[in-house]
């Protein structure tokens, strides 16, 4: 139909909102890598002699590998070479010390995105340790949290102060060999956050994190690292966004979750990163590997995510459900436009007995944009009554868009149980009509299905993160019809 | 003569290059109700989905005047604005979208459009507590996603709920009978029955004659194969449903005297 076309033009033709580029100096790595690369990331961050070889030997195993070409993803090759490893912001000292010391110019970068640093943590409550290109800026509410035992900071300076707790946990949830992007990671990791919950103890507040990938041709990995002790509780969000630009930026983070007894970890994302133009021109490569340990009994692991950026995603945030009785929730929404790509989904690996896992899966295509969910359920000979409920749903908008489903189950104890659930719907002209018909307009129409569509999903997100994905949903899909 | 609500002229109208309606004159006044009746493909919802502004239909002649502007250019939503209203014969769900949150949506989008201030939450939960109360409806519905798993009959009552709340000029309701049982029938025909006003006017779409039992209209045409071939008051719905739609076919029409499609001619 015509009006169809049109509105899909109009979608198409948007332009991302964020699109602009901070002009401050970096001091960055020239493109490539070998060895003197990691040594130089290493040495520059002043880094101890173990974590060194530890990267020296993440990047030895990674020489060995080849990148993954099971994904239902259409890439050209990466030239790794043509990628700077590192690249850090350069203020006239070192590194700001607090928010006041922060370069205004980045503070400005935030205020356009949304992200008003002060006011955010005042008026929400939330901590937030915000990310710029590869080294941590401003942390803020440390105090409050370091009344409570909580540690919350960059990488870096988990390293610096506390690395018995890095060296014991790294790398314990997805080894360097895991796959070629986190063995990539592993060698070359920049920075990120490090959490720590103590025993017993519930985190006060959100934690959370923005990033943003900022200088040109410069490759972003990074690495975080989440403990909780036993008894204790973690909300941790990831929020993205970043500047337009014409070459395709690779991303590769690991993320490392650790629930001991009766421990909560909470991660929720909100991905927003510049997924290309109409063409499928530029967009960054998001090559990331998440993964939870309940490593406790009574354990619980909640990923929540709604990934609307990016023109790859790769992602399968997952849960080991090593401990008895403990449980793995996955949420998701995923939404490709234009000429996005995303193969993304969840492993749940049920080890223990009684363990339990959820999975909701919302897939949303629009324009040329393509969609995989990818999942594997796998109950061991051990995971003795084991339950799985999986659902995962795909939205069409358009008629150019595709959705796939790969789920995978693995069954090798008699008593476990998984379901699985699986629609695609097409944004109906039925509905469209209907709403149009009670005098709504097509674009209300449109986000007010989709919001609807996704409400399993959103309702896990924390409030005012709920409210933001919801906005962001909307922006993505002004004038989208099918 | 009562002011015109609508009037169609000579609507022919193809789905997919064939022609659907050959020539449908009708004409309806302020505060009228018009049943339109007829077999299964003769074209009664296509004519409710052109006055709604559906898409997939070609006019290829003909005109459709609503309070005396040309309705065929006019995109769905702006004629939703302007008081049509279309309760349909498959009401659609929305999973996750609230029932009152759509509602409200629809209704402020609608006062908007007229100049009318926006209702707030507290003042459009009033109004939807008083029009529950005149149609007897329990406020169940409300909290569910539209249309959701309701039953065919709650389906309908949702659908004459909206039109209570949107107060239409125009409201057409197709087969908005079929799928009820006697005891939802007679909740729906109430609930019409409850917003009729000598204002508004409606159109009632229907195969069978036993909605009209409980509403009565003022004139019942004939649709059969694209044109209206029969017109008359509330007994002609009567006689179809004695003597079946075949006694059209075989020429009963003449036996009516309708002179083809006045409207207005009663028998």
């Amino acid at each position: 139909m015509a009006g169809e076309a049109n509105t899909i033009d109009q979608f198409v033709s948007r332009k991302y909102r964020h699109g602009f580029v901070t002009d401050i100096e970096s001091d960055t790595v020239p493109p490539g890598l070998n060895e003197d690369v990691v040594r130089w990331i290493s040495a520059r961050k002043e880094e101890p002699q173990w974590l060194l070889k530890w990267r020296l030997k993440a990047y030895r195993q990674w020489l060995k590998m080849a990148p993954p070409n099971w994904a239902n993803l259409n890439i050209d090759p990466i030239d790794l070479q043509a990628i700077s490893y590192f690249s850090a912001p350069k203020s006239d000292k070192d590194r700001p010390q607090s928010l006041d010391d922060v370069d205004p110019k980045l503070l400005e970068t935030y205020e356009k995105l949304g992200v008003p640093l002060h006011e955010r943590a005042r008026l929400a409550g939330v901590a937030v340790d915000a990310v710029f290109d590869s080294v941590s800026i401003g942390t803020t509410f440390k105090e409050e949290l370091k009344k409570a035992g909580v540690i919350f900071c960059s990488f870096s300076e988990a390293v610096r102060d506390h690395p018995e707790l890095v060296r014991q946990y790294l790398g314990s949830v997805v080894p360097t060999l895991d796959n070629y992007f986190a063995a990539l990671n592993s060698a070359v990791f920049s920075d990120g956050s490090f959490v720590f919950v103590p025993k017993g103890v519930r985190c006060p507040m959100e934690l959370s994190t923005y990033f943003r990938i900022n200088a040109a041709e410069t490759g972003q990995f990074e690495r975080t690292l989440i403990i909780a002790e036993d008894s204790s509780y973690v909300s941790y969000l990831e929020g993205c966004t970043a500047p337009m630009r014409d070459e395709n930026q690779l991303h590769a983070a690991v993320v490392e979750l650790v629930a001991l007894d009766d421990a909560q970890i909470k991660y929720s994302t909100v991905q927003n990163w510049y997924p290309g133009d109409e063409n499928g021109i530029g967009g960054i490569y998001n090559f990331v590997t998440k993964r939870g340990d309940c490593r406790g009994d009574r354990s619980k692991i909640s990923w929540t995510q709604v990934e609307t950026g990016s023109a790859i995603t790769w992602k399968y945030p997952s849960c080991v459900l090593r401990g008895d009785d403990s449980t793995g929730e996955f949420y998701s929404v995923a939404l490709t436009n234009n000429y996005q790509q995303a193969d993304t989904g969840t492993k749940m690996i049920h080890l223990g007995r009684n363990t339990r896992s959820k999975i909701i899966s919302k897939g949303i295509s629009a324009g040329h944009g393509q969609n995989s969910y990818r999942g594997l359920v796998k109950m061991a000979r051990k995971a003795e009554n084991a339950r799985n409920y999986t659902q995962c749903d795909s939205m069409l908008i358009g008629k150019h868009c595709g959705a796939h489903t790969f789920p995978y189950i693995e069954v090798s104890n008699p008593s476990a149980k998984v379901e699985h659930e699986a629609t695609t719907s097409r944004i109906g002209e039925d509905q469209l009509f209907y709403c149009l018909q009670r005098g709504i307009s097509e674009e209300d129409a449109v986000s007010m299905i989709v919001d609807g569509f996704c409400k399993q999903v959103f309702r896990e997100l924390p409030m005012e993160f709920a409210v933001e994905a919801k906005a962001l949903l909307e922006v993505s899909l002004e004038g989208a019809v099918g | 003569m009562k002011p015109k609500m609508l009037e169609i002229k000579n609507l022919h109208v193809n789905v997919g290059g064939k022609p659907i309606l050959k020539g449908v004159n009708l004409t309806v006044g302020a505060g009228e109700m018009h049943a339109i009746m007829g077999p299964n493909g003769a074209g009664k919802s296509t004519l409710g989905h052109i006055i709604a502004g559906r898409d997939g239909y070609e006019v290829t002649a003909g005109e459709v005047i609503y309070q005396g502007e040309n309705l065929l250019p006019m995109p769905p939503e702006e004629r939703a604005c302007r008081g049509v209203f279309l309760a349909f014969q498959y009401p659609v769900e929305i999973p996750g979208v609230n029932n009152t949150y759509f509602l409200r949506a629809a209704l402020n989008a609608q006062r908007k459009y007229r100049g009318a201030p926006e209702l707030d939450s507290m003042e459009f939960l009033g109004l939807v507590r008083e029009k529950l109360e005149v149609l007897h409806i329990d406020d169940s519905l409300l909290h569910r996603a539209v249309n959701e798993g309701f039953s065919g009959g709650e389906k309908k009552r949702n659908e004459i709920f909206q039109m209570a709340v949107l107060e239409p000029s125009l409201a057409i309701l197709d087969e908005t009978d079929s799928g009820l049982d006697i005891d939802a029938l007679r909740l729906v025909a109430d609930g019409v029955n409850q917003l009729r006003d000598p204002l508004k006017s409606m159109i009632v779409i229907t195969h069978y004659q036993r909605l009209l039992d409980h509403i009565v209209p003022d004139v019942v045409h004939v649709l059969a194969d694209g044109v209206i071939v029969a017109s008359g008051g509330a007994e002609l719905a009567v006689k179809l449903e004695e003597q079946g739609y075949t006694w059209l076919e075989q020429g009963g029409i003449k036996a009516v005297d309708t002179h083809g499609t006045s409207s207005q001619t009663l028998q």
